[in-house]
């Protein structure tokens, strides 16, 4: 069987994927596990978890453009410029008259 | 090659990241399996020459420290086959093809070890060249092997120090010690020359050319060369080849050409002890082929 | 000689020996991981001798590596078990378990001592060891769990039985019996232990190697 180990370096940081071991059982897998990932004092914590109980995803479909979600959705520069040059601010923005 | 092929090509050779499930050409993969399987081999075969020196370590904490090194050459080959595993080739097999002679390992493992010098000189200029290659590694665009060539990387900069420490001891000891490290130098000398490979160009060289490899063979020679040779000379002990010197110029280091024949016969069984290692390896692995059996037998 | 010296070398002399045997599989275990795991095990004896031998040597006025390699093969005190010669996989587990086993009886004893540094040095051993117990346990799970594991492991403890008695005092063997009997679930024969103070032909060998490089610069030479 295969297993899945994940580590975390230190208290607080996130557990991240360090590699896998093959062992017979979980007994077995968790010796072998500490031995590859821990024998050093290099890891606060392991998880393991069998291969077959991780399941992948990694399609995330976006037909129709929904970037209003996100910060790269939204372009205020030229809007912003007007704005200032209306209400007379336009040397007065701090770093520069183009700045956001 | 076909369109999707060359389109994987132009992805790889812009930095692209190739990950398990990925679809890739069958050149690469091929290509993949036996250059990881060769360095799996190595780590493996790399415990033989220097199991023995563990009993005869002159010290504890020498000795401590070998069995540490070598215990984390172990785990890598563990970490190596596993990767060519998920890419389809079980680890049985690699072994297999290993104790056959089918499958190759690194010139270096083939010679045998004779004194204590041997140790230091192995441990130092050995792991030393490994690491200029496995840096490199780093960039591999196959991700899973790039990934674990993280902590190999980590894991062999204590070896390195080790084989430094050992070295000093002995170089700072009697005359006799000294003597022993020179001469462990002779010998290892050439074989430390050939171990990135013959001087083919990083254009020509098809590991480069899909990014399995990220620098060509006389690229990591050179390194090698710029960072060793320094510190073996500040020791007072002499390189065994007269023709050896920087050309300050051209930033190049010059050297008598190595014998690349006897590299392609080393690697391929006939080195001085590739036989011995080998048999070693397949009698052992008889031995205890009963074991696997019972450990993956459902319970009684 | 005192009595706590020659405890602490016995202790010593046997996770130094059986720290090398150990490591014999180094390269050739039956699998890769069991490789590094036996690496371990071999570094934590070998850092328990050394350690142990740093409390003798404070007492006697030398230093851990000159107890540990240039005393001759007749002063050494390891218990028989741990000389006998890289075994075959079953009897490395035996050998394992059985070592483990009586260890952990007799550190027991040592942690109640009234000698603050020898009850130190056992509680720490203890600690470690608990994770060489969880590694023969592990294994003689597996070994009983298919007749061919079972006869094999049978064979092997009926071997090593006289030996594995032998690594603790007298008074304290009946403690290893009800605790292999129990795990077995059978008796084991009546029979003579092979005692400390008697080497065989396998430590002179092991000796001679071990101390080659040390013995080939003069004595204080730095390494």
């Amino acid at each position: 069987m295969i297993f899945e180990v994940f580590r975390q370096e230190r208290k607080g940081q996130p557990f991240q994927h360090a590699g896998s071991v093959v062992a017979p059982d979980e007994q077995f897998a968790e010796i072998y596990a500490r031995e590859q990932y821990g024998r050093r004092q290099e890891s606060v914590a392991l998880w393991l978890v069998a291969r077959d109980d991780v399941s992948e995803i990694a399609e995330f479909p976006d037909e129709f453009d929904l970037k209003y979600r996100r910060v790269d959705g939204y372009s205020i520069k030229t809007r912003l410029r007007e704005a200032r040059e209306r209400a007379g601010t336009l040397d007065m923005a701090p770093g520069g008259s183009d700045a956001a | 090659m076909d369109a999707r092929a060359n389109e994987f090509l132009e992805y790889v050779q812009s930095g692209g990241q190739v990950e398990t499930g990925d679809w890739m050409p069958d050149e690469y993969r091929a290509r993949l399996v036996k250059f990881i399987e060769m360095h799996g081999n190595s780590e493996l075969m790399g415990v033989l020459p220097e199991r023995d020196w563990i009993l005869r370590a002159p010290t504890l904490q020498r000795k401590l420290a070998l069995t540490a090194k070598i215990q984390d050459e172990v785990g890598h080959a563990q970490l190596i086959y596993r990767v060519v595993e998920d890419l389809g080739k079980p680890r049985g097999a690699c072994l297999d093809d290993l104790v056959s002679g089918k499958a190759k390992f690194h010139n270096v493992f083939h010679y045998p070890t004779k004194t204590w010098g041997d140790v230091g000189v192995i441990a130092w200029l050995v792991d030393a060249a490994a690491i200029v290659s496995q840096k490199a590694l780093l960039k591999c665009s196959y991700a899973p092997y790039a990934r674990i060539m993280k902590k190999i990387c980590w894991e062999e900069s204590f070896h390195i120090l080790h084989g430094r420490d050992v070295i000093l001891a002995m170089v700072t000891g009697t005359d006799e010690q000294f003597e022993l490290v020179q001469e462990a130098l002779d010998r290892w000398w050439e074989p430390l020359m050939h171990f990135h490979g013959n001087p083919i160009p990083a254009e020509d060289d098809p590991m480069f050319i899909w990014r399995i490899k990220s620098q060509g063979n006389e690229e990591a020679r050179q390194q090698f060369l710029d960072g060793y040779v320094p510190q073996i000379r500040e020791l007072g002990l002499v390189v065994p080849d007269p023709n050896l010197r920087k050309d300050e110029e051209r930033g190049v280091w010059l050297y008598t050409e190595p014998d690349w024949e006897k590299l392609r016969s080393v690697v391929t069984g006939h080195g001085p002890a590739s036989e011995e290692r080998l048999a070693f390896r397949r009698l052992s692995r008889q031995d205890v082929a009963w074991v696997e059996r019972v450990v993956l037998a459902e319970a009684a | 000689m005192s009595k706590r010296t020659d405890l602490l070398l016995s202790i010593a002399d046997d996770e130094l020996i059986l720290g090398w045997r150990n490591s014999e599989w180094t390269g050739i275990a039956p699998f890769l991981e069991e490789d590094v795991a036996f690496s371990s095990i071999a570094q934590n004896e070998i850092g328990h001798a050394r350690a142990l031998y740093e409390l003798a040597a404070a007492e006697l006025g030398t230093t851990a590596d000159e107890l540990a390699f240039d005393r001759k093969p007749e002063e050494y005190r390891c218990a028989p078990l741990v000389e006998l010669r890289r075994l075959e996989w079953a009897r490395t587990i035996a050998r394992h378990w059985l070592y483990e086993t009586a260890d952990e009886i007799r550190l027991a004893t040592l942690k109640a001592s009234d000698d603050p540094e020898i009850a130190g040095i056992a509680t720490k051993m203890d600690r470690e060891e608990a994770y060489h117990r969880m590694h023969a346990e592990m294994w003689i799970d597996r070994l009983l769990s298919t007749d061919d594991g079972r006869s094999r492991l049978d064979e092997a403890v009926d071997e090593l039985w006289p030996y594995a008695l032998g690594v603790l005092d007298d008074e304290l063997r009946w403690k290893l019996r009800a605790r292999v009997e129990a795990r077995l679930g059978r008796t084991l024969p009546e029979i003579e232990a092979v005692p400390r103070g008697v080497h065989g032909a396998e430590l002179a060998e092991l000796w001679e190697e071990m101390t080659l490089v040390r013995r080939s610069a003069p004595p204080g030479s730095q390494w």
